[in-house]
């Protein structure tokens, strides 16, 4: 990525040996260049052409991961500036703060919301899985306490402190959770280089509201042999940290400048005025760059919203979410009830679900595998046909469920009914539903089988 | 190493369109950067925050969220219109016509422009006229609203490769200005607006709606194309996409499921009332940072957070 082809070539042995597997050095170039082949191929590099290379094809941005298990948040690796040039690969990690000088009740509660508000969407599962744990200068004893109480949970852990000695104490006890020390400063980057080192934990860099004061810092814990670095600017001034993240990732990206190719934090608890503005400048950097987000707390109703943000911004363009194929029953469905059946496109899903629930009608819906594709584009494309539609509702097991013997097909799939009762078998009727989701409590009401 | 920042190289901007006419006349776009880039060029315009209105009484379909805070005003479009600018310092109104839809009250054509020109009338800042998304009904309403809003510099929205003949002739009689609307497809959306040029409508009445998805359904679509829209626009000179875009935001989230369910049906999601307001402002922070310059809110708590997070980026 970051040397042409040309460039890769200058560095290769010439002799066209073909061992590769490609006839000519300069071919092998090019695709090493485009990634499409791997160095390894090359009998006759030498070391120094190896070393180059290497460091020429490590990630722009470093992938960093913080905690551990089932919580573990792996952030950077990201590729481009906006989504539809490939994808975001990593999706930011979202933390709630508890701090030393909280009352008990109120970390009890924060964490436990944080235990509870677990949402499953087309088959994935939505949550938080950071806790940060702030050391309001109580000492090193209260702190352990209260991350003793944050690690019971398994979130993974953002440890933040002024005093490299609480770090230290809380790094000697939670290493193997893989918590992010938080923060490498100028008052104290050596020794809290030295920390992250020896406990092989991620550790964060806090600038001064500047840049170069964070170029200073991750050049200096990489001097120290520290990898994995998270940046905070240290700015919390919304325009300007959105400027900073921005020129951050360019960067990164674009200039492959090494010090600032690390994922970055956002204190998002001291950025925003009560927990709906924090939510707001998360929602910033979730889109634009940010890689842990920081809040004061993390009511469910504010959660959620940031999670469906993330889920979103984070989905791969290239390929379509997709709900699982089967059979769907809304609002308690029985044997009479009726039988729709749509695609799977998890847009076509959510909407057609919601439509079918908010009609209070009982019914089953089912939903058959287009490979992600609308039904239009599916139809259109010979994967929602009469013969398809037809085999999945012979072998799904519906004909089990019900005494009926009618479905209802999308509007826009009428061309399929012929060819649908015919592979359903005698005694079966296509009924053609309404082309837009909207007009299905309508249609539902008035429906007879 | 020393540090000099990566440099964008830009090389359009959008146009200037100014919506409404007098003293309270609204000025989008002109911007030469991407959204909220003003670190890099002047971004003379603040993208706006357009309230909308309903021509018929929403009690039936919304929330209690939502009607909460228009209770007083919700079966008189008028005074709704009069009091999101009196109230809530509404700097553009958007009339839904809901009432026209054919599949629901079909109400005539000229009961609704009827209703839209008294909301027109009610206001003295930009009004935006949203139909139905039917080409027929649409078109009739348009075409009266257009002829009875002459002089106002009305937006009429939206307007479809099935409609654009029609709405577009309505809007050059009488000096309105369209929105062109297209199903979430840059290519698309350039070739209406290629359409509409030939029909003879000028690029400074002219705004682009890509389609909006709400949070959770489709925002990552609507996010992306309006993000290659504004490169195109800014960075490869395509001048049929150089236009304004407005994201018709509030009635996209208030209409889903979680938006809707009551505290007490979904306590694993929290608070309704706050939740329906963070799903609203959270889609139109990511379309404003995606290159929304209006996006058209509903609930008043969500506006005020928006508005000030506005205030902040600028």
């Amino acid at each position: 990525m970051g040397l042409t082809g040309i460039q890769i070539f200058k560095l290769m042995p010439k002799t066209n040996c073909g061992e590769c597997g490609v006839p000519t050095c300069l071919a092998f170039a090019m695709n090493l260049a485009s990634g499409k082949a791997e160095l390894d191929k090359c009998p006759y590099v030498s070391a120094e052409a190896k070393e180059k290379l290497a460091a020429e094809s490590a990630p722009p941005i470093r992938p960093v991961t913080v905690g551990t298990g089932e919580y573990a948040v792996k952030v950077g690796g990201e590729t481009v500036l906006f989504r539809h040039e490939k994808t975001f690969v990593n999706p930011p990690g979202l933390a709630v703060m508890v701090s030393t000088a909280e009352e008990g009740a109120s970390v009890d509660g924060k964490i436990d919301r944080f235990k509870k508000a677990q949402y499953d969407r087309v088959g994935l599962k939505l949550r938080a899985e950071m806790i940060a744990v702030k050391d309001a200068g109580g000492g090193a004893d209260a702190f352990c306490a209260l991350a003793a109480k944050a690690a019971a949970t398994g979130a993974a852990m953002i440890f933040m402190s002024d005093s490299a000695d609480v770090l230290t104490a809380a790094a000697d006890k939670f290493k193997d959770k893989k918590p992010l020390l938080y923060a490498a400063t100028a008052a104290n980057v050596e020794a809290v280089g030295n920390l992250a080192k020896a406990s092989e934990c991620p550790v964060a860099v806090k600038g001064d509201g500047t840049l170069e004061s964070v170029i200073a810092l991750s050049e200096k814990l990489t001097a120290m042999g520290v990898k994995d670095i998270i940046i905070d600017t240290g700015t919390r001034e919304l325009k300007k940290a959105f400027s900073e993240q921005i020129m951050i990732r360019r960067s990164a990206l674009k200039d492959r400048f090494r010090p600032l190719g690390f994922p970055t934090i956002i204190l998002a608890n001291e950025m925003g005025d009560g927990i709906m503005e924090e939510a707001l400048v998360a929602a910033t950097f979730i889109a634009k760059y940010g890689a842990l987000m920081v809040m004061s707390d993390l009511q469910p109703h504010v959660l959620f919203p940031l999670l469906l943000a993330r889920l979103n911004i984070y989905t791969d363009p290239q390929r379509p979410m997709t709900a699982e194929q089967g059979i769907y029953p809304i609002n308690n469905p029985d044997e009479n009830s009726p039988v729709l059946v749509t695609c799977n496109f998890s847009l076509t899903y959510f909407i057609v679900s919601g439509e079918v629930e908010g009609s209070r009608v009982p019914s089953w819906l089912l939903v058959q595998d287009t490979e992600g594709l609308s039904v239009m584009t599916a139809w259109a494309a010979g994967k929602f046909s009469g013969e398809s539609v037809g085999t999945f509702i012979n072998k799904c097991g519906i004909k089990d469920k019900i005494k009926h013997k009618t479905v209802i097909i999308p509007g826009y799939a009428a061309g399929i009914s012929g060819e649908l009762e015919e592979e359903l078998g005698a005694g079966w009727t296509v009924q053609v539903g309404p082309r837009e989701a909207s007009q299905i409590p309508k249609f539902l009401k008035s429906f007879k089988a | 190493m020393t540090f000099q920042p990566s440099k964008q190289v830009y090389s359009g901007k959008i146009r200037e369109v100014t919506l409404g006419s007098g003293d309270k006349a609204v000025t989008i776009g002109g911007r030469g950067v991407f959204a909220f880039h003003s670190f890099e060029g002047a971004v003379p315009n603040a993208p706006k925050i357009a309230m909308e209105v309903w021509d018929k009484d929403p009690s039936a379909d919304w929330c209690e969220a939502a009607k909460a805070p228009f209770s007083d005003v919700l079966s008189d479009p008028a005074a709704w219109a009069k009091k999101c600018v009196s109230e809530y310092g509404a700097e553009i109104i958007v009339v839904q016509t809901k009432s026209a839809d054919p599949n629901g009250d079909n109400r005539s054509a000229g009961d609704v422009a009827a209703t839209v020109k008294k909301v027109v009338d009610a206001v003295d800042v930009p009004v935006v006229v949203w139909g139905v998304a039917n080409h027929e009904k649409d078109t009739d309403v348009m075409k009266l609203v257009a002829e009875s809003c002459a002089g106002r510099r009305v937006s009429l929205s939206p307007v479809e490769e099935g409609d654009y003949k029609q709405i577009g002739a309505a809007s050059l009689g009488y000096q309105q200005l369209v929105v062109a609307s297209s199903p979430i497809d840059i290519n698309l959306a350039k070739q209406l607006n290629i359409l509409l040029g030939n029909l003879g409508v000028k690029a400074e009445n002219l705004l682009i709606d890509p389609t909006t998805g709400g949070l959770g359904y489709g925002l990552e679509y609507t996010y992306s194309v309006m993000e290659r829209a504004g490169q195109a626009a800014l960075t490869q000179e395509d001048e049929k996409l150089q236009q304004p875009m407005i994201a018709n935001v509030a009635n996209e989230t208030w209409k889903c499921k979680e938006s809707n369910l009551s505290t007490e049906d979904a306590p694993e999601l929290g608070d309704a009332a706050q939740r329906g307001i963070l799903m609203e402002a959270v889609t139109a922070v990511n379309l404003l940072i995606a290159g929304a310059d209006v996006v058209v809110m509903r609930h008043p708590e969500a506006i005020k957070l928006v508005r000030n997070y506005i205030a902040k980026m600028m």
